[in-house]
């Protein structure tokens, strides 16, 4: 399903180039759970970026479901973004002064679905929420705000869910509930590829990637 | 996305920032609400002016002896215009009515009071042609033109000056020393600013020409056009004959100049349309500074939203959907402005009108176009914020701190 090869990007910091990914191999199947590790600035976040078709690599190719990616335009991309995949961020990014249910309908409302109402109704009860949906972000804690956020990657019902540091908000207790959350939706079939610098995070995944240094150093 | 759902949202996010919203709308209000007032000003101008100019009848036309020298130098009025003149212009089958004029200024006395007028010596039609009618008692009869009566018809004004509240009609006026008896008095015209007709004294013109001021010439003869005839037409034939009659030669200039009063009306509606569009261009120009505001409003929405923006395009949107959605923004702001401005421009041309000052005319066609423009102006000013709103990169949008 995704099918990732040589994948590099660079940046320049302060003159000096930094290789955020230098050649990366990524292969994940369908219904697979993966976790991305490694410590801060090895790239993980610049790999999720690319899979979840947010950025483009420099070089190397990408075929998400048999198709290269570096062949679509903005508009294209962002149809991929809209239906196949759902992002999931660290800091929710939920949009302000919009209720819970306005929020996770909006994917619904880019893909011009008319019944983006109940669709967002039945993401927020997917994710235990349907009493809370008429609230606004700031009027919910963290994990009932990451729960509305995994709402809205849910209510296109795309194949994969990308997750970059999910739990980072959180208190570990509610981080548990979040990775639980995951681990249902992977039984429902979704691939889950979830980013995470915590080992303890990471365990709850059958398969990890470890980077460093722009470079997968262990797969399995 | 459904539009509905973008102005919806627009309304929101303008209503979460209101301060910074009506500022933004400030200038539009303000552009708006002048162009209303003075296009309601520049119409109400056009229509007194209009009607000015048909108060002195619309199917007239006005003889004047012509200016004598050549090459542009003038040097004098000719005295050349004749009853005879006017008699002949009587025969032509497309004229209906003529009347001489002479005129000259008359101490006008009663008792003790005295004032100084336009004295106009004219026949009977000049009445009718130029629109005055009699409020008491009558105009001189055609047997007292014909035998040089001493009777006069005062304008209201003059009449007032004379008689203050007491009966003008069948008193005896001294008008250069000489006794008229006046027969009547004119109904108010209103004051036309170069002339006012309601403070003037009209006798019969054989005896202003005889006894009043010695005349041979005539000041002026206006002609009235047959029902229905052509003025243009009536205007050539006038031409022809008293080109005939002064013996001009072919090819040199009139002797005399016609004044065609649609021809006026026409001129002077194009000057006060010419005006209307000035003033209400001046007042664009304001509009014009609203939208800058509105630009400037909207570079910095879209600054403050790059993190949304980023949210956006993460999960679905489209350039073109962002784009749209800051343009929606910016119109709504400049089309609430426009709507707050046409209704405090329609009252400021109310009031002014109330007032007096001027006499205003609120045109709806006027409005429509203002509220039209600011929507221009919002989807002008929006472009290039929305744009650059569209063109961010996501992940650029979504690091921004
Ligand atoms: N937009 C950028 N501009 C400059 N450097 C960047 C940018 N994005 C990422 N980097 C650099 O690339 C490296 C990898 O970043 P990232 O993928 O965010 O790491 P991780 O998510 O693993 O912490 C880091 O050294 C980071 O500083
Ligand atoms: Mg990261």
């Amino acid at each position: 399903m995704i099918a990732a090869t040589g994948l590099v990007k660079r940046y320049l910091l302060g003159g000096q180039e930094v290789r955020a990914l230098d050649g990366v191999d990524v292969h994940i199947g369908a219904g697979e759970m993966v976790a991305v590790r490694g410590p801060s600035g090895c790239g993980k976040s610049t790999l999720m970026n690319i899979i979840g078709c947010l950025d483009r690599p420099e070089a190397g190719s990408y075929r998400l479901d048999g198709e290269e990616v570096a062949g679509l335009d903005g508009d294209r991309l962002a149809g991929v973004r809209n239906r196949r995949i759902g992002f999931v961020f660290q800091t929710f990014n939920l949009l302000p002064r919009m209720s819970a249910l306005d929020n996770v309908a909006l994917p619904a409302h880019y893909g011009d679905l008319p019944d983006a109402g109940a669709r967002a109704r039945r993401a927020l009860a997917q994710v235990g929420l349907d009493d809370r949906m008429h609230h606004q972000p700031n009027q919910l804690s963290g994990g009932q705000r990451q729960r509305v956020a995994i709402a809205r990657a849910l209510v296109m019902d795309p194949a994969i869910v990308l997750a970059d540091e999910p739990t980072g908000a959180l208190d570990s207790r509610t981080g548990e509930e979040i990775l639980a959350l995951f681990k249902q939706l992977n039984g429902q079939g979704r691939t889950i590829i979830m980013v995470t610098h915590d080992p303890a995070v990471a365990a709850h995944c059958p398969r990890q990637i470890h980077l460093r240094d722009g470079r997968v150093v262990e797969d399995g | 996305m459904r539009l509905s759902l973008v102005v919806g949202a627009s309304l929101a996010s303008l209503r979460a920032n209101k301060l910074r919203s009506s500022l933004a709308m400030l200038g539009i209000i303000i552009g708006v609400a002048a162009v209303v007032s003075m296009v309601a000003i520049g119409a109400g101008a056009q229509a007194q002016v209009l009607e000015r100019i048909t108060a002195m009848g619309t199917d007239l036309l006005i003889i004047r002896p012509g200016q004598r020298g050549t090459g542009g130098v003038m040097s004098g009025t000719q005295q050349n215009l004749t009853l005879e003149d006017a008699r002949a212009l009587l025969d032509l089958p497309r004229v209906r009515q003529v009347t001489p004029v002479v005129q000259g200024m008359g101490q006008v006395k009663f008792l003790g009071r005295n004032t100084r007028v336009q004295v106009q010596g004219v026949a009977l039609p000049y009445l009718p042609m130029r629109g005055f009618e009699v409020e008491r008692g009558s105009a001189f009869s055609e047997a007292q033109v014909e035998s040089s009566a001493r009777v006069a018809v005062l304008g209201p004004v003059t009449a007032e000056n004379l008689f203050g509240g007491a009966e003008p009609v069948g008193a005896l006026v001294k008008v250069n020393g000489i006794g008229f008896t006046v027969v009547g008095v004119l109904k108010a015209k209103g004051d036309q600013g170069w002339f006012n007709p309601d403070d003037q004294v009209l006798v019969p013109y054989t005896v202003a020409m005889k006894q009043l001021f010695g005349l041979t010439r005539l000041r002026e003869i206006d002609v009235q056009g047959a029902e229905g005839a052509d003025l243009t037409q009536v205007q050539a034939d006038v031409t022809r004959l008293l080109r005939r009659r002064h013996r001009q030669a072919e090819g040199s200039g009139d002797d005399f100049t016609i004044r065609n009063q649609a021809e006026m009306i026409e001129t002077m509606s194009r000057v006060t349309r010419t005006f209307t569009l000035l003033l209400g261009s001046i007042a664009g120009i304001s509009l014009l500074v609203g939208g800058i505001g509105i630009m400037n409003i909207m570079l910095v929405t879209v600054t403050e939203r790059t993190r949304e923006i980023g949210v956006r395009k993460a999960i679905g949107a489209r350039n073109r959907d962002i784009l749209r959605q800051f343009l929606v923004e910016a119109v709504v702001v400049s089309l609430l402005g426009g709507l707050v401005g046409a209704a405090l421009g329609s009252a400021t041309a109310w009031l002014i009108s109330a007032l007096g000052a001027f006499p205003a005319r609120i045109e709806p066609t006027g409005v429509v176009l203002a509220l039209g423009f600011s929507a221009a102006v919002g989807v002008f000013f929006g472009w290039y914020p929305a744009r650059r709103a569209a063109r961010l990169d996501p992940i650029e949008a979504l690091r921004y701190e």
